[in-house]
């Protein structure tokens, strides 16, 4: 064991992976060639459709103890992955890794395919029962929680190697040209998957939606794509978006918005060539309506929106509001529409979007962006992806690339929730460490981070409610009460890599 | 004050409880909570502090707890009681 610079005990190795322990946000530099795959020539006239998935698993080669992604952007909608592993139990195949961009609440039909030796790693973050199970000590089965940035890291140096990439094409032509804008499952942005189309050693499009070639635009060329599939449908679209986001109407979220507004208005940065993300979340979306209207009477032209996007920043990208919105996934119809319409919508790979291993990420060149939080410490560190019993139950997704890429991250948390009180001595997982966030804004008040110390005169002169971070820790506690600490074993379950590959902290079962 | 009747007062919903009291020989509180780990002591001193200041030394206490804040249980288990004591 070796303590992390956070103070967090790190194991030597973890699944046989030797593990370098997390020092700091910037210090780690790549030793690394572009991870490499075979060139092959196929037959001039080769058909490439090869039926339906067992059709396609088959062959792809796979084989037992290979690792295969999808991607997330159907979301809570997808059939994908529940199907894929279903065959390749079906053919027989077992020890296969999972390296897909996200694991959500649907596949938590992959319990049984776990237990049953099918599935044996998890290289990527999941949302819901998996996790859940595992940090029980009830499923036997490494994870590796990585964000979005660092994802696309690990397959782009190759630390991941995906041997077949079975990637959902919502509109697909017979020779693997494919697009997410169009067709029953549209989900737009193909922002996770560009990264696999480019680094799989082979890569399968899967469609429910065959369209005479040429599919139109081309997100992901027929040059990448090995192996053309259909299954009868991808997800159910009513999953896929989420028609639910909008803005809270909750009185303590819409004063959350409030402070945070009066954050992103005292950095200064609501000028020409402003840059900005948020997240789905009510507050967040809030957040949004007060900056529109920021912009709005400043008459302020923005340069970009980015991240997931939403219906919100199409309309401020339509309203000329905004140059350009990067979207490396889209969180409602109303973007996906947009996407395929738009010519500044643009569609941005998870690795151009986050990846901290290349020449400059987007998350770079943001001014302000709204994060959410679990739970947050003293020293401003974040926790995303445990929650109060200890569970793991959400991925990173774009958390610790955005907080170390905008000049000002401000995590909007409500200071209680269910009696738990959100900031405290020690986070239970660390996320994002604390050097990266700017601003922590609760109803209570505003913590600023002492390394934004011109922004926190600003806000105290424009008599906004600072406190210091541990003087809200206090009232807060004042009326929730102590919380006694959930209690863990010594057995590791799972690690929490930062973006760039370090081990910023690791979860361990739970004391039951 | 003596519990001679069911009482129930509260809801179920986020940060609230449902407080239901019935008649039993002795004293019996049974705690279910969604921070039940964390906060089961500070859940039942509160509720024990209110069933001393009304005199109840009998009766089945039973509250089911989406993380309530002290006042919150206080006021639902002084309703509760109201409810099932005797006119």
């Amino acid at each position: 064991m070796a303590r992390n610079s956070l103070g967090r005990e790190i194991p030597e190795t973890f699944a046989g992976k030797k593990l370098v322990p997390y020092s700091d946000p910037w210090s780690v530099q790549p030793h690394a060639e572009r991870s490499t795959r075979q060139i092959r020539r196929i037959a001039h006239n080769g058909s490439k459709l090869v039926g339906g998935l067992r059709e396609a698993i088959i062959a792809s080669g796979l084989k037992s103890g290979m690792t295969i992604s999808t991607h997330h952007s159907l979301r809570n909608g997808d059939r994908l992955l529940n199907e894929l592993v279903r065959e390749i139990d079906a053919l027989g195949i077992r020890d296969i890794k999972i390296a897909s961009s996200s694991v959500h609440v649907v596949h938590s039909e992959l319990v049984p395919y776990i237990r049953k030796g099918v599935i044996t790693g998890l290289e990527c973050g999941v949302n819901g029962l998996i996790g859940e199970l595992i940090s029980k000590g009830e499923l036997d089965c490494p994870i590796i929680v990585r964000s979005h940035g660092g994802r696309a890291r690990s397959l782009i140096t190759g630390e991941v190697p995906v041997d077949v990439a079975f990637l959902a094409a919502p509109c697909c032509d017979e020779y693997g040209n494919f697009n997410g804008f169009f067709g029953p499952s549209a989900c737009g942005s193909l922002g996770y998957a560009l990264v696999d189309a480019q680094h799989a050693h082979k890569v399968v499009a899967v469609t429910d939606n065959l369209v005479p070639f040429p599919a139109v635009p081309v997100s992901i060329p027929q040059s990448v794509v090995d192996f053309v599939a259909t299954m009868p449908s991808l997800g159910d679209p009513k999953k896929i978006v989420s028609s639910t986001t909008r803005i809270t109407t909750d009185p303590i979220g819409l004063q959350i918005a409030k402070h945070a507004a009066t954050v992103i208005e005292a950095s200064g940065y609501v000028k020409d060539g402003f840059s900005f993300q948020t997240g789905t979340g009510g507050i967040s979306l809030a957040v949004a309506e007060h900056v529109r209207n920021m912009m709005r009477r400043d008459k302020v032209k923005g340069s970009f929106g980015c991240g997931g996007i939403t219906g919100y920043f199409v309309d401020m990208l339509e309203e000329g509001l905004f140059e350009a919105l990067f979207d490396v996934q889209c969180f409602d119809l109303k973007a996906v529409q947009s996407i395929g319409r738009n010519q500044r919508h643009m569609e941005m790979t998870a690795g151009t979007y986050a990846n901290p291993f290349n020449c400059g990420a987007v998350v770079n060149r943001l001014d302000c962006a709204i994060l959410s939080a679990t739970e947050i410490d003293v020293n401003f560190n974040v926790n995303v992806n445990t929650e109060s019993m200890g569970y793991l139950l959400h991925n990173t997704g774009g958390h610790c690339d955005v907080a170390a890429g905008a000049k000002v991250s401000i995590v909007v948390c409500p200071s209680i929730r269910g009696r738990l009180p959100m900031i405290r001595d020690e986070v239970t997982t660390i996320t994002t460490p604390g050097e990266t966030v700017g601003v922590i804004v609760t109803e209570r008040g505003i913590a600023v981070n002492d390394n934004l110390p011109e922004l926190k005169e600003e806000l105290i002169r424009r008599k906004a409610p600072v406190k210091d971070i541990r003087q809200l820790r206090d009232e807060i506690q004042a009326v929730t009460g102590v919380p006694r600490p959930v209690e863990f074993e010594d057995k590791v379950v799972g690690l929490i890599e930062y973006r760039d590959g370090s081990i910023i902290d690791v979860v361990r079962k739970v004391r039951e | 004050m003596k519990i001679v009747k069911k009482g129930q007062a509260g809801t179920m919903q986020s940060s609230d409880l449902m407080v239901t009291v019935e008649p039993a020989d002795e004293l019996v509180i049974d705690i279910q909570s969604t921070v039940k780990k964390q906060f089961e002591h500070l859940i039942r001193a509160k509720l024990e502090e209110v069933l001393a200041r009304c005199g109840v030394t009998a009766g089945k206490i039973g509250i089911s707890d989406r993380g309530a804040l002290d006042y919150a249980i206080e006021a639902r288990l002084e309703a509760a009681l109201q409810r099932a004591g005797g006119e």
